[in-house]
């Protein structure tokens, strides 16, 4: 076993080598411009990149034609949020999203309010960080123009009723975007079967390369129009211009295609590891709370506080294994995890809640490793806790008088 | 972010961690900081004649702040009360090499020890 151990996999994922060797020869032999139509270099480029699309169109049951390219999904967010609230500006003003969101999909709305172009109401997430699709309905409005709401999220995994909801969009009359991010190449995803009109992902997140996203558009029932949001050669159907990074859509065609044959039989493989990771740890240390969803989240994904220690000494005395935590000292804002706050675990069990996030190469072996690590590192830093000592000898924490800084 | 040598050291190898029971003679008990805030300190000085003979501490907080209370009982150890009350957060920042953004887990040790030696003075005035 090779150390350090990735266990990140919600951060970005390595590339599968498979990925890599379909896009090397778009480097130097096939460098052509995906939108040069007048010779062959061109032609061979623009061949690629429909071959691509029809492999990540395939994955999510879309038509081809629906796949916008974009350097990411912060882009795509950016351009579904900013490119409906613009074109649907007759219509309307506001947008229902949730408190969970992803932070491209809430910076976004919230830059949109602050220049007075749009209204946001943030729904409330449950204890395990679900939206409840009946009160996106409640929420909707004669000036809603859009619903956007995550597939899966990203630090703890839960898997939103998307379907319902997109039934509730259809039956309104109101476009729904989905942040797919988490989700597409993991669980099964079809847009039509979950009415989704737009829809944002990304390569690096399923072993593709980093640089490359999607949005998807839909075409029929409704035609989704979009303003750009880059102004230039008109590209991927005047909707985002520039041109087309073609060895990264190559490789994140392929990546999809993987996805789409693998994935079945993968995330058996990793919710059984993921399962045996989440036992081990809590057979053999109390005091450590599941956040999400125990059944409904995204199979690679575990997400636990541990009482009484905080995150980032934690991760530094696991530094052989990449996690990563909820704690204010690995954010820049200083404050603990909004997603873990929205679920209404507590300040101090935010501070001590870790994520493992795992992956197509993560091995039983590194399971075993991380389980063993855990319970160590767990057990030293709770010796050292004042707070498990009080906890120990009885005291209410609760009820004690702590002097804040 | 990047640790410096010194605080990974203390975080793998903390000095006097540990408690003294509370109504011990000649101990001052110092908990500072809050667990909302991600950090909370409990330093603890052993006195006589003056003197702080042992020092502990136990830490709920980064590597930062462990580190920073290992470092403030290792330095306790020895002083009087007067050299003890002389020891500053920018100190600990120095030996530490902290970052910025870690600079409050300095101020908080030295919080602890402040509290620690205010409650080891109550404790000697009330005899």
């Amino acid at each position: 076993m090779k150390l350090p151990i990735f266990l990140d996999n919600h951060s970005t994922t390595p590339m599968d080598p498979r990925v890599l060797e379909t896009m090397l020869p778009f480097f130097v032999e096939k460098f052509g411009n995906a939108a040069s139509r007048n010779h062959a270099f061109g032609w061979e480029a623009e061949e690629a990149v429909e071959n691509a699309r029809k492999q990540i169109a395939k994955l999510i049951k879309a038509d081809p034609k629906e796949i916008v390219f974009t350097s990411g999904a912060t882009e795509s967010d950016n351009l579904a949020l900013k490119g409906v609230l613009e074109m649907y500006k007759e219509k309307g003003h506001h947008i229902i999203t949730s408190s969970t969101e992803h932070r491209a999909v809430l910076d976004t709305a919230k830059s949109l309010e602050a220049k007075g172009l749009a209204t946001v109401t943030y729904l409330p997430v449950d204890k395990q960080g679900m939206v409840n699709p009946e009160d996106v309905r409640k929420a909707i409005t004669d000036k809603t123009v859009l619903i956007s709401v995550m597939l899966a999220n990203n630090e703890i995994g839960t898997i939103n009723p998307v379907q319902e909801i997109g039934r509730i969009a259809k039956e309104k009359g109101i476009l729904f975007h989905c942040d797919a991010t988490q989700g597409v190449g993991k669980i099964p995803v079809d847009v039509q079967a979950m009415g989704i009109d737009l829809m944002s992902f990304t390569a690096h997140k399923i072993y593709g390369p980093k640089g490359v996203g999607a949005l998807y558009v839909r075409k029929k029932n409704p035609r989704v129009r979009i303003a750009a949001q880059m102004d230039g050669g008109g590209h991927e159907r005047g909707m985002r211009s520039g041109t087309l990074p073609v060895p990264l859509i190559v490789g994140f065609g392929k990546a999809c295609e993987l996805c789409e044959q693998e994935m079945a039989k993968e995330s058996v493989r990793l919710a059984a590891m993921r399962d045996r990771l989440q036992a081990g740890i809590m057979a053999a240390l109390d005091e450590c709370y599941l956040n999400g969803h125990p059944t409904n989240r995204l199979p690679g994904n575990l997400n636990i506080s541990f009482a009484y220690v905080e995150g980032e000494s934690l991760l530094m005395g696991m530094k052989d294994i990449a996690l990563s935590s909820g704690s204010a000292c690995t954010s820049a804002t200083l404050e603990p995890s909004y997603v873990l706050r929205a679920l209404g675990v507590g300040t101090e069990l935010a501070h001590s809640s870790i994520r493992f996030g795992l992956g197509r190469f993560t091995t039983d072996e590194e399971i075993d490793y991380t389980i063993k690590k855990v319970i160590e590192i767990v057990n030293k830093l709770r010796e050292m806790s004042p707070l498990y000592e009080m906890a120990k000898e009885g005291i209410d924490l609760k009820s004690v008088q702590w002097a804040a800084h | 972010m990047a640790y410096s040598d010194k605080v990974v050291d203390h975080f793998n190898n903390p000095r006097n961690m540990g408690s003294f029971k509370k109504d011990e003679e000649g101990v001052g008990t110092g908990m500072v900081g809050a667990p909302e805030c991600g950090d909370v300190m409990k330093l603890q000085i052993k006195v006589q004649n003056d003197t702080i003979v042992d020092a502990k501490f136990k830490t709920f907080g980064c590597g930062s702040a462990i580190a920073s209370s290992s470092l403030a009982t290792e330095w306790l150890k020895g002083k009087t009360i007067e050299e003890a009350q002389k020891i500053k957060n920018t100190d600990i920042v120095q030996e530490l090499n902290l970052p910025p953004v870690k600079i409050h887990c300095s101020v908080l040790a030295e919080d602890a020890i402040k509290a620690a030696l205010a409650d080891y003075q109550k404790k000697s005035e009330a005899k």
